[in-house]
């Protein structure tokens, strides 16, 4: 089950633990991985840490030439491209009331607007293949909201709904397009909560603990597989019960 | 028929899994030929391969029938 082998991945954000994660995990099933993001120093730490069949592919999202170059580099790199796991993101918060449109902008920018160029450039070579996977990661707080984070819902939101839209436009070509939104996940940027802020946070978490990123992979991992040949426009909730939708 | 005619409708056939018949001149790939929406998009993927041409969006949008595709990579190969 869920055997990837012959099957090649692009990850953006693949610096971070997250996304570190999902290439580990898609490698680990035999995919070759290119590793996206725009801090080369942890992707060629990766890279070597996985060996064969990872390649780095650094990519500033921020950049709309380099993020259309990408899907071409990932091919060229690796002879074709079967799995896209949009996973790169910042965060700009900050109450409405007082955000700058940089912010806003930032935000939908690199969260959104790169997603969909990137599913675009690799749409041509799934749809000729007649398979591809897409897995796009969104956010519980594209579906619940979070006050200082107008600019983030907003974004994580909208990969739902292109998500589900183009599945639709493609899913006669064999080409499914998810989301996994992870909940409360242990990564670089919850370690900077101290122990009263995460206390708080989980006591609205059933499972009583923080996620793990290899949990966020192992759901990847099954959209990108064979198996879930049926399952698009879905959206796989990660969150340990905070919100059972 | 044309060199350039006859690869277009092998690609047509196919593609859309049409009668060779059914491919005349005025046959709209839509209306006539059973393509959806995303056919058109990849036959016009397939047009660019085979001819080694690129065709922007603005004309792909004004390739309905097999003879504007005929006559659009004529004037473009």
């Amino acid at each position: 089950m869920f055997d990837l082998n012959g099957k090649t991945a692009l990850v953006t954000g693949a610096s971070g633990g997250i996304g570190g994660a999902i290439a580990r995990a898609l490698h680990g099933q035999g995919a070759v991985v290119g590793l996206s993001g725009t801090r080369t120093g942890p992707l060629e730490a990766l890279a070597a840490d996985l060996g064969e069949r990872a390649h780095v592919l650094p990519c500033d999202l921020s950049d709309k030439d380099a993020v259309e170059a990408l899907p071409k580099a990932a091919i060229a790199a690796m002879g074709r491209l079967d799995i896209l796991v949009n996973n790169a993101g910042i965060t700009r918060d900050g109450l409405l009331m007082r955000m700058a449109d940089a912010d806003w902008q930032d935000v939908l920018d690199i969260n959104l607007t790169a997603q969909m160029r990137l599913c675009r450039g690799v749409l041509r070579g799934m749809m000729k293949a007649r398979w591809g996977r897409i897995v796009n990661i969104s956010s519980i707080v594209g579906t619940r909201g979070n006050p200082g984070q107008c600019n983030y819902a907003a974004a994580k939101a909208g990969l739902v709904g292109l998500s589900k839209s183009l599945a639709a436009e493609v899913a006669s070509r064999g080409i499914t397009v998810n989301c996994v939104a992870p909940g409360f996940i242990t990564t670089a940027m919850t370690d900077k909560l101290n122990d009263d802020q995460k206390a708080a946070l989980l006591t609205s978490v059933p499972m009583g603990r923080m996620g793990q990123a290899e949990e966020i992979a192992a759901a990847v991992v099954y959209l990108a597989s064979a198996e879930a040949a049926y399952v698009t426009g879905e959206t796989v909730h990660v969150n340990g019960g905070m919100a059972m939708l | 028929m044309s060199d350039i005619a006859d690869r277009v409708k092998k690609i047509v056939v196919e593609h859309l899994g049409v009668e060779e018949d059914k491919v005349s001149e005025n046959a709209s790939f839509i209306d006539d030929l059973g393509a959806d929406s995303l056919d058109t998009v990849e036959l016009v993927m397939a047009f660019e391969e085979e001819f080694g041409i690129e065709i922007p969006d603005d004309a792909a949008e004004t390739i309905q029938t097999f003879g504007d595709a005929v006559k659009f990579i004529t004037d473009a190969a």
